[in-house]
Order: C-alpha cells, then sequence, then structure tokens
C-alpha cells in the first residue's frame, strides 16, 4: 500500500516537472501537443464533450463506494436501500456490475414470482412481511417523477400446503409462529378442503394451512425493472461487465486471545467489459456479493475458503447453481378461479396462470436427481416420472393435460441449510453477503436489501434481526432449518 | 467581437442538439449526470418539460444555426443573454426543481394515506361500529343502521352526529361510492363484522390487494358492487370465493380487467349461488353499426 502511494506520488511529481521544464513551445511537447490538437477538434465539432481520443464513458467510473457484484432483484434492492438510508442524499457512489443485461440466465426473471408467510423460521416470515407491505405500496416506493406506475399483477390467491399424517404436527407449529408472527393463516381439515376447493383429491391429507392474506404471486420482471427505474433516478450507475479478479491486501491481527487471524480488504473489483478485453480496476470501499447463483464464484475470487478445511479461512460460502424445471400446461378441465398455489405433500407444485385454463408447476428433484447444472436445458421426462404423477393423483382433472411450455432457472441454492446468507464475512472484512435464498429470494429481496444498507451503514440490523443469517454459522456449523423450502 | 459570439452561439446550438438526445441519454446515463456538469442536466430539463420550454429553444436554434453560417450579423446579443440567464438559472437549480417535483409527488400520496386514517379514539369511547361509520361519513360515504335510515353527510360534508348513541346497534349497509378509500382505510369497514351491503363503486384507490382482505367479511357480506373502480382486475376478483353468503356480486365497468366477458363467467363459476352482473353480452349485439367495430375490439387484451 505504501509503496504503492509513494510509487503514484513519484510518477505525478515527474509528469508536473517535465510539464515545467518544457512549457518553451519546443518541438517534443507532446502533452502540449495533444491537447492543443484535441482543443482544436473540440472547437470544430459540435458535440460539445465528446473526445474521439480517449472515450471511455462505456467503462464504469475508476472510483465508487460500493460495488455491488450482480444487478438481479437482491442486488438492486440493495442499491435501493442504501441510496434511500444515506444520511446526506448524493452521500454515497454505488455501482451496480452486472454482465448480463439482457438477464437472460439470472433466477429473478426465471423464477415463478410466488410470495408466501408460510414459513418454519420467524426470520424468513418476518423478511417476507416487510416485502409484502413492500410490494403493496411499491408505486410509493418506486416512483419516479414523470414514469407510468408499475403494473405489479400480484394475483392474492395465497399459498395452499398439504400435509400427510406424518407432516402435520410439523405443519401445525409451523402455522403458530406465522400466527404469531402476524400473518394470516388458516389451518383446514380435508373436509373443509373438499368442501371449498371440489377439484382436490384429499385422500392421504391430514391437514392443510391455507395463506387468506398477502399471499400468492406476482410478476418478478415488474419489480425488476421498477427497481433499476428507481435506482437510476437515485443517480446509482450502472455497467455491463463481468467482476473478474479483486485486489486486496491482508493485515495480521490478534485476538483478545492471542490467536492470529488474516484480516483481508479489498481495494479493487476488476471490471471484464462486456466482448473485450479491456478491463477497468474499480477502487472501493464496500463490495456487496448479490450474484446470485454465482456468488460462490465470486466469493472464491476473494479468497474466501482457500485456506486449511475447518477453520475460518477455510470456511467456502456454500452457494452454488441447481437447476429447477418449471412446466406450464393446458388442461380445460382444471381448477377454476378460485385455485390458489397449491403445494402438495410430495413437494410437487403448481398454480394457475391467466384465465385460460393454463397452469405451471414443478418439484425439486431429490439430492441424488439433482440435474447438471451446466446448462439451462429441460428435462421433459422428469415432469412425466416425477411431477405429473403426484399432481394428477392431488388434482384428478390433471390426469388429462398438455404441456405447453417449460423452461429451467438456477436456484441460488444454500447446500449448508437453504437459507440465506446476509452480512458481512468475518475476515474479508468488506465484502458483504446478499445470496443464497434458495428458492425464496425474489420474495425476501426488499427486506434483505434493507438489511444488508443498514448493516453497511449503520454496523447492525435494525428493522429485522438477521444476525442468525450470519456467514460465522458456516464455521461454527448451526445449521437454521427452514422446513418449508420448495 | 465575432468570434466570442460564435463561441456562444454554438454552445446553445450544443443544447438545441443535445436536449433533443437528451431524453434518451438521460434514461441510460442518468448516473453520468452528475459527472457531466451542470449544463447536460439544463438540457434535460428543458427536454422534460412540455412544449412551453420548446418554444424557447427554437429561437435560439434558428439564431445559432445562422451563427455558424455566418449570417447571423444582426442577432441582438441582449435577447440571447435573457435565454442563456433562464437556462443558467434552470441549471443552477436543477435539483432544486427535480426535489420539489419529487416532494410534490410525495405529498400526493400522502394525502391519500392521511385521508384513510382511523380514528382509535372514537373506536376507544363508542366501539368498532361507530367509528367505521364515522369514517365513512368522513370520507363522504353514506352508512346504515340496521333498523334505522341512511346517514348521509351533505354537499359540505357535514352530518348529524346523531348516531353517536347506536353504540349496540350493528352497521348494515354501507355506500362508500367514490371514496377515496385505501388498503389501510379498509381497517375500519372490515370491522363492521355484520355489514350485509357494501358499496364500492368507482373506489379509485381500491386494488386488489384490498379485496383480498374481504374474507373477514365473509359471514355476513350478501351483497357487493365493485362496479367502475379503476385498479381492479381479475386477480382480485379471483380472492372473491371466500364470500360464499353473497346473492348479489357488481363487477361491471372494471378497465383493468383484461376479458371482462370471460372473468364473469369464471366469477360465475366460482360464486354459484350469487348473481354476478357485468358488462351485459347480448347488449353488445343490438348496437349499431358505427359502434360495433368497438365492441368487438373490447375482448381483446390492450
Ligand atoms: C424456477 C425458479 C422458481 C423460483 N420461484 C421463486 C418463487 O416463487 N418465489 C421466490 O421468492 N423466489 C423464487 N425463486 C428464487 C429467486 O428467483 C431467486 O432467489 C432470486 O431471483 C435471486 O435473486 P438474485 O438477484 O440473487 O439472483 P439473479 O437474479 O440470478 O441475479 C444475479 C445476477 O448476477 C450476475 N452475475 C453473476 N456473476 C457475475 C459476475 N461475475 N459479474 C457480474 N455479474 C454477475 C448474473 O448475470 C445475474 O444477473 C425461483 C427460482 C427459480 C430458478
Amino acid at each position: 500500500m505504501l509503496r504503492r502511494a509513494l510509487q503514484l506520488g513519484w510518477s505525478r511529481g515527474l509528469f508536473i516537472r517535465r510539464l515545467g521544464t518544457r512549457r518553451g513551445g519546443s518541438s517534443l511537447d507532446w502533452d502540449g501537443n495533444i491537447s492543443e490538437i484535441k482543443k482544436k477538434i473540440q472547437s470544430f465539432l459540435p458535440g460539445g464533450t465528446w473526445n474521439p481520443l480517449y472515450d471511455t464513458s462505456h467503462l464504469p467510473p475508476e472510483q465508487s463506494d460500493v460495488v455491488i457484484v450482480g444487478g438481479g432483484v437482491l442486488g438492486l434492492s440493495v442499491a435501493y436501500w442504501l441510496k434511500k438510508l444515506e444520511k446526506i442524499q448524493g452521500g454515497i457512489r454505488v455501482l451496480v456490475v452486472e454482465r448480463d443485461h439482457t438477464y437472460s440466465q439470472a433466477s429473478t426473471g426465471l423464477s415463478v414470482g410466488g410470495i408466501r408467510q408460510q414459513f418454519s423460521l420467524p426470520e424468513n416470515i418476518q423478511l417476507s412481511l416487510f416485502s409484502v407491505s413492500f410490494l403493496r405500496n411499491i408505486n410509493e416506493h418506486l416512483a419516479v417523477v414523470d414514469a407510468p406506475p408499475l403494473d405489479l399483477q400480484f394475483n392474492p390467491s395465497g399459498y395452499l400446503f398439504l400435509a400427510s399424517e406424518k407432516g402435520a404436527a410439523i405443519m401445525e407449529s409451523n402455522v403458530k409462529v406465522q400466527r404469531q408472527e402476524g400473518a394470516k393463516v388458516c389451518l383446514m381439515s380435508p373436509e373443509q378442503l373438499r368442501n371449498k376447493f371440489p377439484w382436490i383429491n384429499t385422500e392421504g391429507v391430514a391437514l392443510a394451512s391455507y395463506g387468506l392474506e398477502d399471499e400468492g404471486w406476482f410478476d418478478p420482471w415488474c419489480l425488476l425493472q421498477g427497481l433499476r427505474r428507481k435506482v437510476q433516478s437515485m443517480g446509482v450507475l450502472f455497467c455491463q461487465g463481468e467482476v473478474t479478479r479483486f485486489t486486496s491486501s491482508s493485515d495480521r491481527m490478534k485476538t483478545a486471545s492471542e490467536k492470529e487471524v488474516i484480516l483481508k480488504r479489498i481495494h479493487e473489483v476488476h471490471v471484464k467489459m462486456d466482448n473485450s478485453l479491456e478491463y477497468q480496476p474499480v477502487e472501493c470501499a464496500i463490495v456487496i456479493n448479490a450474484a446470485g447463483a454465482w456468488s460462490g464464484q465470486i466469493a472464491e475470487l476473494a479468497g474466501i475458503g482457500k485456506g486449511l478445511p475447518g477453520t475460518l479461512q477455510g470456511t467456502k460460502l456454500p452457494v452454488e447453481p441447481r437447476k429447477r424445471y418449471v412446466y406450464l400446461w393446458h388442461c380445460p378441465q382444471g381448477p377454476g378461479l378460485e385455485a390458489p398455489l397449491v403445494i402438495d405433500s410430495s413437494g410437487a407444485y403448481f398454480r394457475r396462470e391467466g384465465l385460460g385454463n393454463n397452469y405451471l408447476g414443478g418439484r425439486s428433484p431429490t439430492e441424488e436427481e439433482e440435474p447438471d447444472p451446466g446448462n439451462l436445458e429441460v428435462d421433459h421426462d422428469f415432469f412425466q416420472d416425477k411431477v405429473w404423477p403426484p399432481l394428477a393423483q392431488r388434482v384428478p382433472a390433471f390426469e388429462t393435460l398438455k404441456v405447453r411450455r417449460a423452461w429451467a432457472g438456477y436456484y441460488d441454492y444454500n447446500t449448508f441449510d437453504q437459507n440465506g446468507v446476509v452480512g458481512p464475512h468475518p475476515l474479508v472484512v468488506n465484502m458483504y453477503f446478499a445470496t443464497g435464498f434458495s428458492g425464496h429470494g425474489l420474495q425476501q429481496a426488499p427486506g434483505v436489501g434493507r438489511a444488508v444498507a443498514e448493516m453497511v451503514l449503520e454496523g447492525h440490523f435494525q428493522t429485522i434481526n438477521l444476525n442468525p443469517f450470519l456467514f460465522s454459522r458456516f464455521y461454527l456449523g448451526e445449521k437454521i432449518q427452514e422446513q418449508n423450502i420448495i | 467581437m465575432a468570434a466570442p459570439r460564435t463561441v456562444g452561439d454554438r454552445s446553445s446550438w450544443n443544447l438545441q442538439n443535445r436536449s433533443l438526445l437528451a431524453a434518451s441519454a438521460f434514461r441510460t446515463s442518468l448516473g453520468d449526470q452528475a459527472s457531466k456538469g451542470p449544463r447536460l442536466q439544463a438540457q434535460f430539463l428543458l427536454s422534460s418539460l412540455p412544449n412551453k420550454s420548446l418554444r424557447l429553444v427554437v429561437p435560439i436554434w434558428n439564431r445559432s444555426t445562422r451563427g455558424i453560417r455566418g449570417l447571423g450579423g444582426a442577432v441582438a446579443p441582449e435577447g440571447n443573454q435573457k435565454k442563456r440567464t433562464l437556462l443558467q438559472f434552470l441549471s443552477d437549480h436543477f435539483y432544486d426543481v427535480m426535489a420539489l417535483r419529487e416532494f410534490l409527488l410525495r405529498m400526493q400520496m400522502l394525502k391519500v394515506h392521511q385521508k384513510n386514517r382511523a380514528f382509535p379514539h372514537i373506536e376507544e369511547k363508542h366501539g368498532p361500529y361507530i367509528a367505521g361509520a364515522f369514517f365513512i361519513l368522513k370520507q363522504g360515504g353514506a352508512v346504515k343502521f340496521r333498523d334505522k335510515e341512511w346517514v348521509r353527510p351533505n354537499e359540505r360534508g357535514h352530518f348529524s352526529l346523531e348516531f353517536l348513541q347506536f353504540q349496540a346497534v350493528p352497521v348494515e349497509a354501507v355506500d362508500a361510492s367514490g371514496c377515496n378509500i385505501n388498503y389501510e382505510g379498509l381497517n375500519s369497514l372490515l370491522a363492521l363484522k355484520e355489514l350485509r351491503s357494501l358499496s364500492l363503486r368507482c373506489c379509485p384507490h381500491l386494488d386488489d390487494w384490498c379485496l383480498s382482505r374481504l374474507h373477514s367479511l365473509a359471514n355476513s357480506l350478501e351483497e357487493l358492487s365493485l362496479a367502475g373502480c379503476p385498479r381492479i382486475s381479475e386477480r382480485g376478483l379471483a380472492c372473491l370465493h371466500h364470500l360464499q353468503n353473497l346473492r348479489r356480486l357488481d363487477i361491471s365497468d372494471l378497465p383493468a380487467v383484461s376479458n371482462p366477458g370471460l372473468t364473469q363467467i369464471l366469477v360465475e363459476e366460482m360464486l354459484p349461488n350469487c348473481e354476478v352482473v357485468g358488462t351485459n353480452w347480448a347488449e353488445g349485439l343490438k348496437l349499431g353499426p358505427e359502434e360495433q367495430p368497438q365492441d368487438t375490439a373490447s375482448p381483446v387484451p390492450a
């Protein structure tokens, strides 16, 4: 660090001296000549500040206070709350680095868009309740002067979880927690279920829980674009490029118990420009890892997990891409307008899509069946073998259906406990996480964004206490198990 | 004398040139604003303001093109000066104007929230029925207590407070047509547990989120009118399946519903015991020839 500063000073000194000595108009005064030519070109061309010699407008700025890696819904939400909660307007410079502005592989656009409060962990329920109130008032939070209001297309149809005899007791205790946190969830017996939704075959169902309010599905693309629009109007910079490298320094420190630890600090983020070899180092104070399914790789770039196994240095960020299929089918005799998002006790789920008797759904494969996440191709046999049979058993109308479309997307899957990772890394002190939500990241994005922004700006969580979601749990081995993972 | 003016003119030419592009440039690189200095900011303002600013720019354009071609000998420098000062003023106060507009937008939203605040002191003193009735009357709606006459505010928004004695009498019907009720405001309404008839015609702030809360009136509600609410779509109507006691539902004239005919059929299927009033299809067939194209266009979502 010192060496670099010295180098910088030294070269600058030289430069000034050279300018000073050569101001006589010598023929070797390149800098002077070039700036003269530049001035001339500029006075001829009507473009004002346009500079054809050094056009760097496509590069990100050389400095930024915060660099957010990944411009998906979580990254943008962090950007939004950083700008919203900053003490002085324009006080923080935020740069969002996103490698693909079409979001062709990002989970956000490929998700099913569901939101629910039926979790087992109080933190997840609180996050979801916070997000619901954000989404409900989305046109106030994300209002931009002169822009049309957002149409979130929220379907408040609720989630219906079905439990077999084995799962009934767990469901009952989960619903108790959910009600305590303020979610409007009710329990239903098979008899009530049959009355309310006659198209369900209640065989093997012992208990059902049904969300009455604030649950359903919405258009994730609308939330993403709304956030983008708002964040841009707040002065956040965007850059299309890939984060390929971090330069960091390390300090040897001693803990109170005389144990040596190495603290790392990232100084520069190298952003490789799209379709070129050009890259730009961006000096920054804080890096936010919101790269979704790829955040494990980003953590590795920062040296996280490179150490002896079992130590804090050697603890990896356990987030990896897992491929999940979504199928859309047509079934003329299928459930009507009242159909909620149904989650069968087998783990298969479906919901209505629009008014034309179309439905979409899927199922998470078991650990052994996990498909290769190398590409996003759809395995149609998976529907035939694993998704259709349980659904047709649950809803007999689905025995005749026609698959219309299918796609696959990546879960940002946390292999440790399927819950999010939020907050700073204990050793790489200026990298913050907002990732690992394994299939419920979209609905929790508004709350998580706020939590991370609070952590960055205040040093602790204020609105929702997300201490259980800190990185250190991977080292300590403290799993926080969420029972309702779909 | 000539040289400095040319420079000045050119910069205003740039101004015009850029202001045409500014709208798109601003959208794509809004963040760059701060670094590009005040000039671009003024340009953005020009492009974002309606016609008025265009009129302001056009003379500059004419003059400066002439200036560039060396024909602008007779340009009055003072006029130019005036325009420059206005532009200067706007560019100096770019962020002030933006902040002001944002503030006005916020105030507009706040007003709706304020109107929808509940009256906890009344609820404490007189119970939920009176508090709910008071809220509706304050909003300009009408209420009917069981076996009593309708209570309505007069044109100036005043209403008699006689109903404060009806504490034990439940509210049976509410007519909140055209009120500014939103999600928060529904709290007061949902406390009226014995409500049988509810009219929410033409409520501009009522949306799908609100409809998902009506399930708490499922035991009592028999009549519901949502006609003319601009924000209600088929997605919200889908939650009305909770209201199994409903006998009459009016969902006519909902502009946000994409397929009114199909939606009506689906709602009828969902609520078999309920008479659903919607857009009348047979009526459309009897229309005159000049109105027919309009009618055939309506079932296709826009
Ligand atoms: C099939 C499916 C269904 C789902 N259903 C739901 C649901 O119903 N409800 C729910 O809440 N959630 C759901 N999810 C989960 C949800 O989509 C994700 O948790 C959420 O979108 C994660 O957001 P993100 O911003 O972290 O990730 P992403 O949207 O994936 O964004 C990460 C971004 O980082 C960029 N990036 C990666 N590496 C780099 C790099 N090196 N440099 C620059 N940029 C980089 C990527 O291009 C990407 O755009 C579902 C997911 C899938 C796949």
